[in-house]
C-alpha cells in the first residue's frame, strides 16, 4: 500500500468565515483525496426550540453575521403562515424586497471587490502581498471607492428597511412595522444614477475578466452538476419569492415550480463522518447524484429570464456564452452575481418610486397554523427555514438548510479538481498553487460561520501529514 | 400643614412641600435620579440600590429618603456613578440578557439606564446565565424569568393595584427569583390589562404580552425617543465609562 500524505490549509482566507481544506497525497505527490471541511452553526436548531415564534426572526440574524438579513426574511416568511398570512400587504412585501435587494447588493459587492478582485486583476498566483484588498486599494482606488459607495449604499438600505445595518427588526410575522419616509426615499433617489452606472461597471469588469480568461475559466473546477433555485411562477429570476425548480446538467427539467413548503418531499440531506455539515441531494435522484449547485450561478442557469432590462439583457449574453445550456464554471459564478447587482439595483429603483413604500397598512392577520416553511434567494442561494409552534407560541422544530450547505458537494468536488490539476505530482507545493484551491472556493462566496475579520491578515496554515497521519512538514504563510 | 423645605441635590437648590422623598423632590424639581425597583404609583421598595445618592458621608436610597431641610444630596458624582455602574453590571451577571434579540430592548429600563450610565459593553467577569424555564402557558402574557431582575414591581402592582396577589418571591440569596403564586400563569386570574402585567409595570423583558414583540420600529422605541434623563428640565449627564 502506498504512503499519503496530508496537506491541511487551514483556515481558509478571504472566505466569510473558517474552513479548512485538506489534501491527502500519496508518496508520489499525486492528490489522492480532498476535503472542505466547514465548522458550521450546529446546535442552532435546538437553541431555538421553545422560543417564541415571533422572536425567531430577530435571534436568526445571530446565525451568521454576513447575511442576517436572508435569515431575517427567511425566518418572517416562515412566521408570516405561522400566523396564517399567505399574502402581505403591498407595504409591507415592497419594503421587505427592498431591504433584500439592498442586502443582495452589498452582499455581493463585497464578495466580488473585497474578497475576489484581487484574484481577478492581480492573477491566482501573484504575490500574496498585492493579493488582496489592500492591493486594490493601492493601485485601482477609484475601484475600491465604487465597492465602499455600493456596499455604503445597500447598507444604508438596509437600515431604512430594518432599522440597523444589522441585527434589524424590520420583518415581522404577517408584515413589516415601519414604511419608508420620503426623506429616506429621496436619501436614495439622489444616488441611483451613480449606482446604476456603477453596476454596470462591475458588471463588465466580471464580464470581461471571464471573456479574457476563457480558457482558464472554462478549465477551473468546470463540472457538470444540477442546480436549483426559487424562480417566479412565470420562470423568471426572483430573489424574493416564488416556487422551486432545479435542472440537471443538461438544462433539463428535474421538478419545477414546486411549493417550498413541501421541499422535504424532493430534497433530502446526508450525513458524513468527516464534515458537521450536512450534504443535501435531490431525492429523485438519490444521494449519489442528487447533490446541485445554488446561488447566483444556478438561479441564472434555472430562470428562464430577469424581468429588469439591463440584467435581462446581461442574462441573455450570460446563457449565449454555453448556448443556452447551464454554465458549470466555478468562476462563472463572479459574472452571475455582478448581473445580480444590476438587477437588484434596477429593482431598488423601481421600488423606491413606488408610492405603495409610503403605505400604512403594515401587518397582515390571519389563522393561526402549526407550521411554516420561508425560502428566500440568500446572496449565497436558496436559504430554506421550516418551523413548527405549538400552541403556547413556542418553537418546537427547527430545520435549516442553509446556502453553503447546498454548495458542500459541489465546493469539495471543485476543491478536488483544482487539487489534481494544480497540485498533483508537483514536487513542492507553493503559495500560489494554495491560492488556487482558495480561489475555487471562494467562487461560492461560501459562508462558513460568522467572521467579520476575513478581510484582515489571516494565517494560512498548510500541514502535511505522512501516511500513518504523522506532521511532516508545515508552512505558514500569512497572506 | 403644608410646610416648605430647602435643600440641593449637587449644588442646585431644591424648594419642595416637606414629607417628600428625595426622588420625588427631584423629579418635581426636573432633576433625574436613576432607578429601577421604583415606579410610580407603586409603594417604594428600596431594594435596587441604583437610586442611591450620598448625604453627609452616607450612602442612602433616594426612594425612601425624606427630603428635610438643610440637605446637601450628592447626586451625579464621579463616585455614586461608580456604585451605580456596579450594581447595574451585577444584574447583566445574574441574569441572561442578550438585548439584540430582546423584544424589550429600546423600552428596557435596565438597558436605558445602562446607556445613562455610559454602559454598552458586556464586563470581563463570568456571567451565571441562568436557564430558567420560560412561562408560556397563558394564552396572551409570557414569564421569562431569565431577565428578571427581581424588582418587585410586579408583585406590589399585582397586590395592591389588581388585588389579585399573582406573584411573590421565591428561593433565597442568589437563588431568589421571582415566580408565580401557582402551577403556572395559565392557572391564575391573570389578565392582559392587569396592572401587573402592563408593559411599563416590568422594567425589562420578563413579563411579556404575547405578539406584539418587535411591533415598535428601532427608532420608534420608548427610549429611543426619550432616553432616560435626558427628559429632565436640567439633562444630567451619567458619563461614560473610565
Ligand atoms: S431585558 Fe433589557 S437588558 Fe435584558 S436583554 Fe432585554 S433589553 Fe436587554
Ligand atoms: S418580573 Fe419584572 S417586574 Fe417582576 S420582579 Fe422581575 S423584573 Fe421586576
Ligand atoms: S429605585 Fe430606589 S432602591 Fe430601587
Amino acid at each position: 500500500m502506498s504512503k499519503t500524505r496530508v496537506i491541511e490549509v487551514e483556515p481558509v482566507t478571504r472566505v466569510e468565515g473558517h474552513g479548512k481544506i485538506s489534501i491527502h497525497l500519496d508518496e508520489d505527490n499525486n492528490v489522492q483525496e480532498s476535503r472542505l471541511h466547514i465548522v458550521e452553526f450546529r446546535g442552532f436548531e435546538r437553541f431555538i426550540q421553545n422560543r417564541p415564534y415571533w422572536e425567531v426572526p430577530v435571534i436568526v440574524q445571530r446565525l451568521c453575521g454576513i447575511c442576517p438579513v436572508s435569515h431575517h426574511l427567511a425566518a418572517s416568511k416562515a412566521m408570516d403562515l405561522i400566523v396564517g398570512v399567505k399574502k402581505l400587504t403591498p407595504t409591507a412585501e415592497k419594503m421587505r424586497r427592498l431591504m433584500h435587494y439592498g442586502q443582495i447588493m452589498q452582499s455581493h459587492v463585497l464578495h466580488f471587490f473585497h474578497l475576489c478582485s484581487p484574484d481577478l486583476l492581480f492573477g491566482f498566483d501573484a504575490d500574496p502581498r498585492k493579493r488582496n484588498v489592500m492591493g486594490i486599494i493601492d493601485e485601482k482606488p477609484e475601484l475600491a471607492v465604487q465597492a465602499v459607495m455600493m456596499r455604503k449604499f445597500g447598507q444604508e438600505i438596509i437600515k431604512a428597511t430594518a432599522g440597523k445595518k444589522i441585527h434589524g427588526t424590520g420583518a415581522i410575522p404577517g408584515g413589516v412595522n415601519k414604511n419608508l419616509s420620503i426623506g429616506e426615499r429621496d436619501f436614495f433617489l439622489k444616488d441611483m444614477e451613480q449606482m446604476k452606472t456603477w453596476s454596470l461597471s462591475a458588471l463588465d469588469l466580471a464580464k470581461n475578466f471571464t471573456r479574457d480568461n476563457f480558457e482558464k475559466v472554462g478549465g477551473f473546477a468546470n463540472f457538470n452538476s444540477s442546480h436549483l433555485s426559487m424562480v417566479r411562477e412565470d420562470g423568471a429570476l426572483d430573489l424574493y419569492h416564488g416556487n422551486l425548480r432545479a435542472i440537471d446538467a443538461s438544462g433539463n427539467i428535474i421538478f419545477n415550480q414546486i411549493d417550498y413548503q413541501r421541499y422535504y418531499d424532493h430534497l433530502m440531506e446526508e450525513v458524513r463522518s468527516w464534515s458537521y455539515m450536512k450534504f443535501p441531494f435531490i431525492k429523485k435522484r438519490g444521494h449519489l447524484d442528487g447533490w446541485y449547485r445554488v446561488g447566483p450561478l444556478s438561479r441564472l442557469n434555472t430562470c428562464g429570464f430577469i424581468d429588469t432590462p439591463k440584467a435581462d439583457k446581461a442574462l441573455q449574453e450570460f446563457k449565449g456564452v454555453t448556448g443556452g445550456k447551464p454554465n458549470h464554471m466555478s468562476l462563472a459564478y463572479h459574472w452571475a452575481r455582478m448581473i445580480e447587482v444590476v438587477h437588484c439595483v434596477e429593482k431598488i429603483e423601481d421600488l423606491l418610486n413606488d408610492p405603495d413604500l409610503q403605505g400604512d397598512d403594515l401587518v397582515a392577520h390571519g389563522e393561526r397554523q402549526e407550521e411554516g416553511v420561508g425560502v428566500i434567494e440568500a446572496p449565497r442561494g436558496t436559504l430554506i427555514h421550516h418551523y413548527k409552534v405549538d400552541e403556547s407560541d413556542q418553537v418546537t422544530f427547527c430545520n435549516l438548510i442553509v446556502s453553503t450547505t447546498h454548495n458542500n458537494e459541489a465546493m469539495n468536488l471543485a476543491v478536488s479538481k483544482v487539487a489534481k490539476k494544480y497540485l498533483s505530482g508537483q514536487p513542492k507545493i507553493t503559495e500560489a498553487m494554495l491560492n488556487h484551491l482558495e480561489v475555487a472556493v471562494r467562487a461560492y462566496d461560501p459562508c462558513l460561520s460568522c467572521a467579520t475579520h476575513a478581510l484582515g491578515q489571516m494565517p494560512l496554515t498548510v500541514e502535511l501529514y505522512d501516511a500513518n497521519n504523522n506532521k511532516i512538514d508545515g508552512m505558514s504563510t500569512a497572506l | 400643614m403644608n410646610a416648605t423645605i430647602k435643600f440641593r441635590i449637587d449644588g442646585t437648590q431644591v424648594v419642595t412641600k416637606a414629607g417628600l422623598t428625595i426622588m420625588k423632590a427631584a423629579d418635581n424639581a426636573g432633576i433625574y435620579i436613576p432607578r429601577l425597583c421604583d415606579e410610580k404609583g407603586l409603594e417604594p421598595q428600596g431594594s435596587c440600590r441604583i437610586c442611591i445618592v450620598k448625604i453627609g458621608g452616607q450612602i442612602v436610597a433616594s426612594c425612601t429618603q425624606p427630603a428635610e431641610d438643610g440637605l446637601e444630596v450628592e447626586n451625579d458624582t464621579p463616585e455614586i456613578r461608580n456604585y451605580r455602574r456596579d450594581l447595574v453590571k451585577m444584574l447583566y451577571h445574574e441574569g441572561n440578557h442578550l438585548c439584540p434579540i430582546c423584544e424589550a430592548s429600546g423600552r428596557c429600563e435596565l438597558q436605558a439606564v445602562s446607556y445613562y450610565l455610559g454602559i454598552f459593553q458586556p464586563t470581563k467577569y463570568p456571567y451565571l446565565q441562568p436557564d430558567r424555564p420560560v412561562d408560556a402557558s397563558h394564552r396572551d402574557i409570557l414569564l421569562n424569568t431569565n431577565r428578571c431582575i427581581r424588582c418587585g414591581r410586579c408583585i406590589r402592582a399585582s397586590k395592591t393595584l389588581d388585588g389579585k396577589n399573582l406573584f411573590g418571591y421565591i428561593g433565597r440569596g442568589i437563588h431568589k427569583q421571582v415566580g408565580v403564586n401557582g402551577e403556572n400563569l395559565a392557572n391564575t386570574d391573570a389578565k392582559v390589562g392587569d396592572a401587573a402585567m402592563a408593559l411599563e409595570t416590568c422594567p425589562v423583558g420578563c413579563i411579556i404580552q404575547k405578539r406584539q414583540g418587535f411591533f415598535a420600529p428601532i427608532g420608534k422605541r420608548r427610549f429611543d425617543l426619550k432616553p432616560l434623563g435626558t427628559n429632565s428640565v436640567k439633562q444630567q449627564k451619567g458619563g461614560s465609562e473610565q
